[in-house]
């Protein structure tokens, strides 16, 4: 029954579910690259979560979208960030 | 005071020119007036598939220079009341004429015409700037192609920032039997990805090149598939409610029993 039942479903792996995927991967990228705004609202929000924990030191941030490659020759969309940090906060600490 | 609409892509070669002819062709039908300008400067074409290649004396350079006036530029087509088609120079290059000018250009045929249709020649340089500059909307015409929804993708982005932020997606040269056995992005899917408000869809269909070939716009002949989905389009951009033709994505019942019995004749291998 449960074979019949597939059977009449969709066909797995259509090349129109791997072309919009992919195309969804490849704006998100395109999309940021058009707009740094976008890139520089997200840089200031992530600066401000990361502050209650560290002190960093924010001229020298680096953050970009990326495509990492995947062992099976596809792609993923990936944010990389490089802050530096000058010194952690003293919060927190030996209270678990 | 009529409406400038640019019609343009990104990509080449997915049907600007054809859209921009027929939507012409269409509203002329309507009873509208309406002036179809090529923007494609060094690379016209919009006149072989009107049809009026044989008739053009003077072009869009010698216009925005001086050398005529913008009435002596116009080609009239004889075959309807309204229609006329603004040609692209042939021989010049794309730096001959400037945003500014063009601006001027599309605000005086507004005074003559219901509607000027600007064709945009592909890509994102000089000439897209020069096809924008004057529009007061955008139509996005894209194929259910990766590159293609990208590149229109791109150029959305690209609208907003010269102030047409609300631009029209059409959908060309869907092919509803890889649409059925999911091996091309159907409606939903293009429509999920661009998010904009879909105009229309064109079948891919062999009486644009017949009619191409003919120098005869499709829509002139209403037993087309592409000449219908054409004609409803233009009624769409008067403002009449008609629904996107309806494409059964999901194999019927009997597709189905076929397939069992390897009676489908599209049958993957
Ligand atoms: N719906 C369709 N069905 C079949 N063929 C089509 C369809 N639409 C366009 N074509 C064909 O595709 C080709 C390209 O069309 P067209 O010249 O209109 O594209 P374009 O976007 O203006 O190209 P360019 O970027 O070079 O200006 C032509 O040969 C045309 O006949
Ligand atoms: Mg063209």
């Amino acid at each position: 029954m449960i074979s019949l039942f597939k059977f009449f479903s969709k066909d797995e792996n259509k090349s129109k579910d791997i072309a919009k995927e992919r195309l969804k991967l490849v704006l998100t990228h395109d999309r940021a690259n058009v707009s740094p705004k976008y890139l520089d609202m997200m840089k200031d929000d992530i600066i401000k979560v990361m502050s209650s924990y560290m002190e960093i030191e924010e001229e020298g941030i680096d953050i970009n979208l990326t495509r990492v490659a995947n062992d099976d020759d596809t792609y993923t969309s990936t944010l990389v960030a490089n802050i530096p940090i000058k010194k952690m906060k003293n919060i927190g600490k030996n209270n678990g | 005071m009529g409406e400038v609409i640019v019609i343009t892509s990104g990509k080449g070669g997915v049907g600007k020119t054809t859209t921009t002819a027929n939507i012409g062709t269409a509203l002329a039908l309507e009873g509208k007036s309406v002036v179809m300008v090529d923007a494609d400067i060094g690379l016209r074409n919009l006149d072989v598939v009107l049809g009026l290649e044989n008739r053009i004396v003077y072009d869009l350079v010698d216009v925005v220079e001086g050398t005529c006036r913008l009435k002596q530029a116009l080609v009239r087509d004889k075959r309807f009341d309204k229609m006329y088609l603004m040609p692209a120079a042939q021989t010049r290059d794309k730096n001959a004429v400037s945003p500014e000018q063009m601006q001027k250009l599309c605000n005086d045929l507004k005074e003559q015409f219901d509607f000027v249709l600007i064709d945009s020649p592909a890509g994102i340089e000089h000439g897209f700037k020069n096809a924008v500059a004057g529009a007061d909307r955008a139509i996005v015409v894209t194929v259910p192609e990766v590159s293609a929804v990208r590149d229109a993708d791109r150029i959305i982005g690209m609208l907003a920032t010269n102030d047409l932020s609300n631009p029209l997606l059409i959908i060309n040269r869907l092919r509803v039997d890889l649409v059925k056995r999911g091996d091309m992005m159907n409606i939903d899917d293009t429509n999920e990805i661009l998010g904009i408000d879909l105009l229309g869809v064109v079948p891919d269909d062999e009486n644009i090149v017949i009619s191409t070939n003919r120098g005869e716009p499709v829509v002139i002949d209403e037993d087309t598939m592409a000449g219908r989905a054409f004609r409803n389009i233009a009624k769409r951009l008067l403002g009449e409610d008609i629904p996107i033709m309806d494409l059964d994505e999901e194999d019927t019942f009997l597709d189905k029993i076929k397939r069992l019995l390897g009676m489908d004749k599209n049958k993957k291998h």
